[in-house]
């Protein structure tokens, strides 16, 4: 009675391709994406706003499609090819919406604005949104 | 969350096998619901099966020229899959009215089906619910119920389905192969969704132990003449307050086949094929579709705060038809309703 119940389950080794570099990271089965980027990586640009899935704050690209990372378990994810905001800019420039978000000046707090940019930089790359009321569907997921 | 073991599924059969000995283990696919209702200590799985990577993210075609869908295939991928574009709009539409892209990036066709209500009592483990807890009683029925179900509901429980493209499934008179230690078997997506009468914790008849494995589309598709409309509190990610999938087969102005399912108003999307057949021969006018909607909410009963639903699924399905009649689908993205 009782002998397994408080064990906890053994760290499980996770490897996760971030932004072009590989990582093996030892990791409990309830960790988010989420966490274990800003708590196991230190690459605290991905948000966590709601925790939820409502906010998109968390949201990241992985293999190239935009998901909320805090209602992603880090461990489903070995071997996935992970895009943060870190990652956008290529050769010290930044990503075309990194740079539109400042000449437009697309902030208020800018807490959100990672998430933004990565669900925008999703979007592009779904190629479904061809007007205004498309962008302002498919972005609203993003608060 | 709580703490919980993991493991990954080799193949369909180790799922099966992993299920087996443990009643508090729990498959994970898009885990979209799953983790955020283990975030609220809502679910407190003793191990998460992992079946996001077996063999099931395929749509072929039928021999009888219908559509198998793997149970693993994204919600995106789905609604934005050729071939249900071109042949079967109605549920490319209802996928695209439900969740926002991210969710429906993550989420699968087996998930989907699997979610389970956004009913706020049941969220909230401080407040009684007879669906996370059998025998503790509705917060519901007595409390803030303006999101509630109409139809269907029953003394235990008056929670909704919050699925969009379970809406359109029905409608599309949708199959759902399930594999389980005693083989496979295929059941009706409209029976697969139950009414909660005295056991809300049962959200659908999935046996234990068993696993979604393909969603199957009969061949007629309804392509020409079909509408989703959902009516919300806002205009883009929120759940319905009422939501139609309707789609016709016309000769002329003259209706020899009717399909109509609502969401948002029972545990389970809503049909009545008696409403159904009383369209079939008849014009497709206003006045005929009102009568078809009365026949739909025939026995609807509301609680003190949802009694607008009534009108209001009424309205929207006279419209929602309309809608079909006319070929002019409800964008999903341009928000005016036609």
């Amino acid at each position: 009675m009782g002998d397994v119940t408080h064990e906890l389950p053994d760290r499980i080794p996770t490897r996760l391709v971030i932004n072009g570099v590989s990582h093996t990271l030892d990791l409990l089965p309830w960790t988010t994406l989420l966490d274990a980027l800003r708590d196991h990586l230190a690459l605290t640009g991905t948000k966590k706003g709601c925790d939820h899935g409502q906010c998109g704050a968390c949201t990241v690209l992985i293999d190239g499609r935009r998901v909320n990372s805090c209602l992603t378990l880090a461990v489903m994810k070995d071997s996935a090819e992970i895009t943060t905001i870190e990652g956008l800019a290529k050769d010290g420039a930044l990503h075309p919406l990194q740079q539109a978000f400042i000449d437009h000046d697309a902030f208020q707090c800018g807490y959100c604005t990672p998430g933004q940019i990565c669900s925008a930089a999703g979007l592009l790359a779904e190629g479904r949104a061809r007007d205004a009321d498309q962008i302002r569907e498919l972005m609203s997921g993003n608060l | 969350m709580n703490n919980f073991r993991y493991s990954r599924a080799s193949d369909i059969a180790d799922a099966i096998r992993l299920l087996a000995p443990d009643p508090g283990a729990k498959l994970i696919a898009g885990g979209t619901n799953l983790i955020d209702l283990m975030k609220e200590n809502v679910e407190r799985p003793s191990r998460l099966i992992d079946i996001s990577r077996l063999p099931l993210r395929e749509i072929v075609e039928t021999p009888d020229g219908g559509l198998r869908i793997g149970a693993l295939v994204p919600n995106s991928d789905l609604a934005y899959h050729p071939l249900i574009e071109q042949r079967y709009p109605l549920l490319a539409s209802a996928i695209l009215a439900g969740a926002s892209a991210q969710l429906r990036n993550m989420a699968s066709v087996g998930g989907n089906l699997m979610q389970r209500t956004r009913c706020p009592y049941f969220y909230d483990t401080a407040t009684p619910c007879n669906k996370r807890s059998l025998g503790s009683g509705c917060s519901a029925i007595d409390g803030l119920n303006r999101n509630h179900a109409i139809l269907g509901t029953s003394n235990s429980c008056i929670a909704t389905n919050p699925s969009d493209m379970s809406v359109a499934l029905a409608a599309l008179g949708a199959l759902v192969h399930i594999a389980g230690p005693n083989g496979e078997r295929t059941i009706a997506l409209t029976d697969f969704h139950r009414l909660p009468d005295d056991k809300p914790h049962l959200d659908t008849n999935l046996g234990s132990g068993e696993i979604i494995i393909a969603v199957e589309l009969p061949p007629h598709s309804f392509a020409r003449n079909y509408s989703y409309l959902k009516i919300r509190d806002r205009m883009s990610y929120a759940f319905a307050l009422v939501s139609v999938a309707a789609a016709l087969e016309l000769e002329g102005n003259a209706i020899s086949g009717a399909r109509v399912a609502l969401g948002g108003v029972a545990h389970k999307p809503w049909r009545s094929l008696e409403a159904e057949a009383a369209l079939r021969g008849q014009a497709a006018t206003p006045d005929h579709f009102g009568h078809a909607a009365d026949l739909l909410l025939q026995g609807a009963s509301a609680r003190s705060h949802n009694g607008f639903k009534i009108e209001l699924a009424r309205r929207a399905v006279v419209r929602t038809l309309m809608q079909a009649t006319n070929a002019t689908p409800q964008s999903q993205a341009h928000k005016k309703i036609a």
